[in-house]
């Protein structure tokens, strides 16, 4: 899951990592009060979407006047963001986060992250701060520091010395970055966050250390014992139709295509995607029911798949923990309860096929039944261009 | 011979008096897994169809001489079941159940390196050697003994590939779900290792998905350290960037772990890989001239 660059400032300030003053907005007079409030004679407007690439795409805006903020706020707010990550139909904004400015001496990158290969968390820092980790990776690796953490002792003061001594900080700041990184390390491991990224983390013109961007993602998993996370969820940066499957307990992803698919298990679902797409199909959306889906799951995983219109409909059903008959008794009951105008293609194989099968066949339905994956794959390819 | 489960395994269920952990202590042990017993706190003296339940993993273990365990547990739990079965001495652990928060496994898979002990999973299907013994949820009936070994980060992906290599009547020395999740406690390169050492698997068939490196290096470890033939399938060619697809493990970030950059590893690396997941069987046949 993924939050604000405001509400992961929020957590920051909860464990002691230094963030702007600042406040969220969500018209144009608010963020002038908030400005007000702040003082100084210079403000930073910044669009709030889950997108990164919003400076270039013009959603953050430094101004030196109230009337500015005034003018930055009202442009931001309400219009739609196209960055690198929004897609081509981009994200609407509908709040702006209003900071102070600060007098920047330097911009550094930090970062925590699962390292999947050790199993471990990773800290990394770098003294190219503002600029892609990626691209710093690729041009000049020996500017990125890493330092692998034991999750049975946690982070190590060693460990703080050597990004401290990367970074290339010392004396009151080497200081302050050592209670900075604690506070850092401590906020990933209590709030389950899978990514915390500070780019750039600056150091003021007077020495403090501050978290002038803050990026957080969190575990999906362990989201059952983060409720105040769970709260900071924000559905308008989602898909509709997938916040309804989220609600349903279904994985589901909306892609750009036109058949839609309803498969057990993640790995035959992307598996499926890929069959239809060999054979010239275009799939509408990833759907995995999971492995203890009911009759009722089933069904709400019809209903998320036909609200997209598709022109076909492909069921690929491998049955282990999943029965065969279970997934037939939903498909059955979803088809007698919705307007099924769209061809549908059923295959089903193992755990209780033959009484899965039995039951979409007395039910009277008209379904393309198939047997093996191909034969489903070209059946319901075929079926969504009859419908042209 | 096969590998990590055998005639020898014997099993006890953690969570036996769950729906899940009932319906496949029975499943189990219908197609012949020795199934000793069961776990749930506070139902000792009770029986899931004669297999009696304890309290604790240690009483289990010492009343039956269970070596092998299957965890059904809930997401919230399994932890605590994963640490409670290596405590007791349990040498293999297969962990079914899905959802487990990443520290947590980072937690658990330190413990089970350090205690030598192996795991299986989580978020897996288990492990089956077809006509010996099956540990998980997986369909017994479309397996076959023989001397393939297959391997995934899929469940129901593996089921497909297994029936395909049945219905072309090329049976199974072993097959192995090692689960979906970014950690987790066997990887593609310990269970290559051991087929390799196995006499009775002649060939493997590796089956992997977007996200994470573990695909390229297996390639790697083919190349340097095996002689049998192995063929692989790659799932999520379709799959855009930055969207985590079901599994938590499955996600294209930063430009990595795309479907075209690990078929293109695995070729360079002299493994076949097949087009369609509806290729794996016929792929596996050709290359080892059974087709």
């Amino acid at each position: 899951m993924n939050i604000h660059e405001y509400q992961a400032k929020g957590v920051f300030a909860q464990f002691g990592v230094w963030v702007p003053r600042g406040n969220v907005a969500h018209t144009a007079e608010e963020a002038v009060e908030i400005a007000r409030r702040l003082g100084g004679s210079v403000y930073v407007v910044k669009a709030q979407i889950h997108a990164g690439g919003r400076g270039k795409a013009g959603g953050v805006k430094v101004c030196k006047s109230l009337d500015e903020v005034f003018e930055a706020a009202t442009k931001i707010l309400g219009s739609t963001l196209v960055t690198h990550q929004t897609g081509p139909k981009g994200q609407l904004v509908r709040r702006v986060l209003v900071e102070e400015g600060l007098a920047i001496a330097k911009e550094l990158y930090l970062s925590l992250v699962l390292d999947r290969e050790n199993k471990r968390i990773v800290l990394m820092g770098s003294t190219e701060g503002g600029m892609e980790i990626e691209e710093v990776a690729k041009k000049t690796p020996e500017k990125i520091i890493k330092e692998s953490i034991d999750p049975i002792v946690g982070l190590q003061p060693f460990q703080i010395r050597n990004v401290v001594a990367g970074l290339a900080l010392s004396g009151a700041t080497a200081k302050l970055a050592a209670t900075f990184l604690k506070g850092l390390y401590q906020m990933f491991i209590e709030k389950d966050a899978s990514l915390v990224e500070i780019n750039p983390l600056v150091i003021t013109a007077d020495g403090q250390l501050v978290a002038l961007d803050a990026k957080m993602n969190f575990d999906d998993n362990a989201l059952y014992r983060q409720q105040d996370i769970v709260a900071m969820h924000d559905p308008d940066e989602e898909d509709p139709l997938e916040v309804e499957a989220s609600k349903a307990d279904l994985s589901y992803i909306k892609l750009d295509g036109d058949i839609g698919n309803l498969v057990n298990g993640a790995g035959l679902a992307m598996a499926t995607m890929d069959i239809i797409q060999h054979f010239g199909g275009r799939p509408a959306n990833f759907l995995d029911v999971g492995g203890s889906a009911d009759r009722a799951k089933v069904k709400a995983a019809f209903e998320i798949i036909l609200k997209d219109k598709p022109k076909a409909i492909l069921v690929n059903i491998f049955g282990g923990i999943m029965y065969c008959d279970v997934i037939a008794d939903g498909v059955v009951a979803a088809a007698r309860e919705v307007d099924l105008n769209v061809p549908l293609v059923v295959r089903l194989q193992g755990t209780n096929v033959e009484e899965g099968r039995r039951i979409l066949k007395e039910s009277g339905l008209t379904i393309i039944s198939a047997q093996t994956m191909e034969e489903a794959a070209r059946k319901v390819v075929a079926a969504s261009r009859a419908g042209v | 011979m096969s590998i990590y489960v055998d005639e020898n395994t014997r099993v006890i269920v953690q969570g036996i008096t769950g729906s899940a952990g009932a319906y496949h202590a029975r499943s189990m042990r219908d197609y012949g897994t020795k199934v000793v017993g069961g776990v749930t706190p506070g139902r000792k003296g009770t029986f899931v169809d004669e297999i009696p339940v304890f309290d604790s993993v240690r009483q289990a273990v010492s009343e039956t001489g269970a070596n092998t365990s299957v965890i059904f547990v809930p997401a919230a739990y399994a932890k605590d079941a994963m640490l409670e079965a290596v405590d007791a001495g349990i040498e293999l652990v297969c962990c079914i159940t899905e959802g487990i928060p990443v520290l947590d496994m980072m937690a658990v898979k330190t413990v089970f390196d350090l205690a030598g002990a192996r795991l299986i999973g989580p978020n897996c299907p288990g492990v089956i050697s077809p006509g010996k013994c099956k540990v998980g949820i997986m369909p017994g009936h479309i397996h076959m003994p023989g001397d393939v070994g297959v391997v995934s980060r899929s469940g129901t992906l593996t089921y497909e590939a297994v029936a395909q290599l049945t219905a072309l009547g090329i049976g199974q020395s072993t097959g192995i779900g090692i689960g979906g999740d970014p950690i987790n406690g066997t990887s593609f390169i310990d269970v290559l290792t051991a087929f390799q050492e196995d006499p009775d698997t002649s060939a493997v068939v590796l089956i992997g998905e977007i996200g994470g490196g573990a695909e390229e290096q297996a390639a790697k470890f083919v190349k340097d350290n095996m002689d049998k033939p192995v063929i692989a399938f790659i799932a999520g060619r379709t799959a855009p960037p930055g969207r985590r697809m079901g599994h938590a493990g499955a996600i294209i970030s930063g430009g990595k772990g795309t479907a075209e950059e690990k078929v293109a590893i695995l070729r360079d690396h002299g493994i076949e890989v097949a087009q369609t997941p509806a290729d794996i069987g016929i792929t596996l046949a050709r290359r080892i001239g059974r087709a």
